[in-house]
């Protein structure tokens, strides 16, 4: 059941959460909504499942226009960040509501919310009430809560926001292999780049109540089409006008016409990968990430100078990054004609 | 906190509450009981004891459940709905907290008399709420209105919308959420609400005692039987109907109590 949403417009008072977004969601896919805080990535979502009204444009379910429905016949599953669990109804009662409003046979709950319980891995835990539940064991429940009545879409409203960072990590794995065994179109926010991309086949990135860029994940980090795409999706350093990642900025001890003089800052291990922090002649502060085995062989000191070559520069003003050759190869889905991608290397 | 200056503050807590709480209802009871069980009893089972306990029954049936029905109806509309109203309606509940009962009276006994505005119109149709039971019930609901609605609007604030909104993406109709998931959620601060509203109707004198005009054996409930057996000089009939008083109200508090144990448990 493919989902679209077109020209949607929603304000709450003088704040514009929604300004002319369209978005398409192939059916079967597993979309994720990535943007910061008030971005309007959650409105669009509760647009989809009907528990915010549009104040302009329209969603369509499996090509039928449910801008009119209500949520209770909209038959999508939602899962919300705080849970939303029940609190005064045990696992099996909170997993089981939809089918009991459904008036189905008791026998025939029974069996349905075990084999839901099985595949969340809570069967042990069907007397249960939600307070004596982990968070994540919680998350699972409403999981199964809103699998329980075969929704056609599944949406998910930063699903794993209130979980600490181990559980999160297991929690996106079982969504993404769920997800394979299922097929049912999936759509969850977050504000995570990570998850996002961890998780998702497509992607679709906003900001400030519109849709910046959608595209895979390697479309968007290689090809962002925008400044702000750039810099929310994976980490940038800004040099001029032109922004280039982290990963992109060669080391080096010997000066040539396509570096720059920087003095080390700060040296930051992170297990494998090393967090190298510079200031340039100008007072521009940037980083580089290294290797281990680089760092060891640059032997790199605190106030050492240092000489810094960005590769893949990118500038999005239409003026030629200062390092560029200025060929221009852009690939990116949206947003095409102000994004010019260099090769300096 | 020191151990020593803990345990001032405690002795200090309790010589307070026993001074001016327990003290009297002690009192109470060891003069009901003093010159035996049968005074008391005597006094609350002669008909117009009986009739008193009858009618503070009766006052109780129909003001909890209208009091109770609406305050819930109230607290959905002051904490779900926000509309400019709402702050006038949440100042008007609290009038009968501020207003002294015997003003709530007054305020009936004009609106209803003969020559209040709604007095004459029912006269003409052959009602009479003055020095009757409608008029008794009016004063009774009034006096105890705000205590459900107060009790209930926080926890309602509380559980927030997300349950709800759970319970409509999964197929149920506002009147299936209320009923699964908002009731049950705020059950205990609407039976902590009824609590109130009970003792507090079993309880009130000053506007009933004016609405009511006191007839002995027919408009009497059981605090206006205790200050006609108190005025009339027999003390046992007063302290017994007084005991009978608190036992009722202890009895529902104790009710929810056990009641709330067990969903604990």
């Amino acid at each position: 059941m493919g989902i679209s949403v077109e020209g949607a417009g929603k304000s709450f008072g003088d704040f514009q959460a929604l300004d002319d977004v369209s978005i398409e969601v192939p059916n079967g896919s597993l979309t994720a909504l990535l943007g910061p805080s008030g971005s309007g990535k959650s409105t669009l979502l509760r647009a989809i499942a009907g528990l915010e009204t549009l104040d302009a444009g329209r969603v369509l379910i499996d090509d039928e226009d449910v801008s009119r429905k209500p949520a209770q016949k909209r038959e999508v599953g939602f899962v919300f960040q705080h849970y939303a669990a029940f609190k005064h109804m045990t696992v099996f009662e909170n997993v089981g509501f939809g089918l009991k409003i459904r008036k189905w046979q008791k026998v025939k709950i029974s069996d349905r919310v075990h084999e839901l319980l099985r595949l969340v891995q809570l069967d042990g835990l069907a007397t249960r009430y939600p307070s004596q539940l982990s968070g994540g064991q919680r998350q699972r429940m409403a999981l199964a809560r809103a699998l329980a009545v075969e929704p056609q879409v599944l949406l998910l409203d930063e699903p794993f926001g209130a979980l600490d960072a181990k559980v999160r990590k297991d929690l996106r794995t079982w969504l993404r292999n769920l997800h394979e065994e299922m097929h049912v179109t999936t759509i969850f926010v977050t504000h995570d780049q990570e998850e996002a991309m961890d998780v998702a086949g497509q992607l679709v990135v906003m900001n400030e109540g519109r849709v910046e860029q959608s595209g895979s994940a390697d479309d968007l980090y290689d090809h962002p089409a925008n400044e702000f795409v750039m810099s929310f999706v994976g980490e940038v350093n800004r040099l001029g006008d032109g922004f280039v990642r982290p990963h992109d900025m060669d080391v080096v001890l010997d000066p040539d016409d396509r570096t720059e003089e920087a003095m080390v800052q700060r040296i930051v291990a992170l297990g494998f990968e090393i967090r190298v922090e510079f200031m340039l002649a100008d007072g521009t502060e940037v980083w580089a990430q290294l290797t281990r085995g680089e760092l060891q062989k640059l032997e790199l000191r605190r106030g050492q100078i240092v000489y810094l070559r960005p590769g893949q520069t990118k500038s999005f003003s239409g003026a030629p990054s200062p390092n560029g050759s200025g060929a221009s190869t852009p690939r990116g889905l949206q947003g095409d004609d102000d994004a010019e991608v260099s090769a300096a290397a | 906190m020191k151990p020593r200056s803990r345990w001032g503050l405690r002795a200090l807590g309790l010589g307070y509450l026993t001074l001016l709480l327990l003290a009297p209802l002690v009192m109470i009871f060891y003069k009901t009981f003093e010159g035996g069980l049968a005074p008391p009893i005597d006094a609350i089972t002669s008909p117009d004891g009986l009739h008193a306990l009858k009618l503070s029954l009766l006052m109780v049936a129909i003001a909890v459940p209208l009091n109770t029905i609406f305050g819930i109806g109230c607290a959905l509309l002051l904490v779900r709905h926000k509309w400019s109203g709402n702050g006038a309606i949440d100042a008007i509940i609290n009038l009968p907290f501020a207003i002294s009962p015997v003003v709530i009276g007054l305020s009936l006994f004009l609106l209803y008399g003969a020559k209040g505005w709604f007095g004459p119109a029912l006269a003409e149709a052959g009602i009479e709420v003055l020095f009757s039971v409608p008029g008794m019930v009016l004063a009774s609901v009034f006096v105890s209105l705000p205590f459900v609605v107060r009790e209930t609007v926080p926890v309602l604030r509380e559980i927030g919308t997300e349950q709800e909104q759970a319970a409509s993406t999964l197929g149920a109709n506002a009147w299936q959420t209320f009923w699964r998931i908002t009731l049950p959620a705020i059950r205990w601060g609407v039976a902590y609400g009824v609590v109130l509203t009970t003792a507090r109707v079993l309880g009130e004198f000053g506007a009933v005692s004016i609405v009511s005009g006191q007839i002995s054996g027919e408009t009497e409930t059981l605090p206006l039987f205790v200050e006609k057996q108190f005025a009339n000089f027999n003390t046992a009939g007063a302290f017994g109907a007084s005991v009978l008083l608190a036992v009722l109200a202890l009895t529902t508090l104790l009710a929810m109590n056990v009641l709330k144990r067990k969903e604990d448990a």
